[in-house]
């Protein structure tokens, strides 16, 4: 199963505005100790989000550590023609997590 | 007459002195978890306007009152802009002005996403106002803010 959940309108008008919803499963590890052990645990977050349809991106995010663990993050796009979006995930451990959906436009 | 004025200033600076202690106190017991002051905040919203003050007004902050758990409180975030090539916002940033990273996320819009709008959910580690500054495209910024209420801190620890 994929980490990674979105939402999209599969139909829609030209020129209408649609909302997407995404979902990516990520603990968002800030930079702490071990409480026992005094370890230290290295940042590991989603710092980077993209959000492209045909290949061209529309919306972009800077993440900090101030996001919610298993980001969700909802946003609109006017679409002119059919295609395909796709929305990446980058994390500092150098991991991608890659979503993609299709949307016909009557 | 004067007996009673006498009293209510009496009254007035124990309570300056009592909310002197208790701020104190709080800023002890929340350790160095709460580093960020609102002086983190400040600075970097002056790194991002590059010193121009925003002006109040057309950002829309949507957050709950009281959040009972800091971990996730959702916020909502709408820009007053058409979105076209000419007249578009730029980027959006969530500043929290008492967490320890002040800047929580930013969203880089472009006119094809048709309204500035954004949706998620963040940490926050206590009560404290929240920022979102926006950045049109003519380079002049917004800002929005609101307080939320948080019951238990989303920071761990």
């Amino acid at each position: 199963m994929s980490k990674a959940r979105v939402k999209v309108p599969k139909k829609a008008k030209k020129g209408e505005i649609i909302t997407i919803k995404t979902l990516v499963k990520h603990k968002m590890q800030r930079a702490t100790k071990d409480k026992k052990t005094g370890e230290p645990i290295p940042r590991n977050i989603i710092h980077t989000f993209e959000a492209a349809f045909n290949g061209k991106t529309f919306l972009k995010g800077n993440w900090d550590t101030g996001v919610s663990a298993n980001p969700y993050c909802a946003f609109t796009l006017r679409v002119q023609e059919s295609g395909e979006y796709t929305f990446t995930w980058k994390d500092d451990k150098g991991e991608t997590y890659t979503a993609n959906a299709k949307i016909e436009v009557a | 007459m004067s007996k009673v004025r006498i009293d209510i200033v009496d009254r007035r600076e124990f309570l300056v002195i009592g909310g002197a202690a208790a701020a104190t106190l709080a800023a002890l017991s929340s350790g160095a978890l709460a580093k960020a002051d609102p002086a983190d905040a400040e600075a970097l919203l002056n790194e991002l306007t590059k010193g121009a003050k925003p002006t109040e007004g057309k950002v829309k902050l949507e957050m709950p009152e009281i959040a009972e758990n800091g971990a996730t409180v959702p916020l909502k975030v709408t820009v007053d802009s058409p979105m076209t090539e000419q007249d578009y916002c730029k980027s959006v940033t969530i500043i929290a002005t008492k967490n320890p990273v002040a800047h929580i996320c930013n969203f880089e819009f472009t006119p094809d996403s048709g309204k500035a709008w954004v949706s998620n959910r963040i940490r926050m580690a206590k009560t404290q106002e929240v920022w979102a500054l926006a950045q049109m495209s003519d380079g002049s910024f917004r800002i929005g803010k609101t307080t939320v209420k948080v019951t238990i801190g989303g920071c761990g620890g």
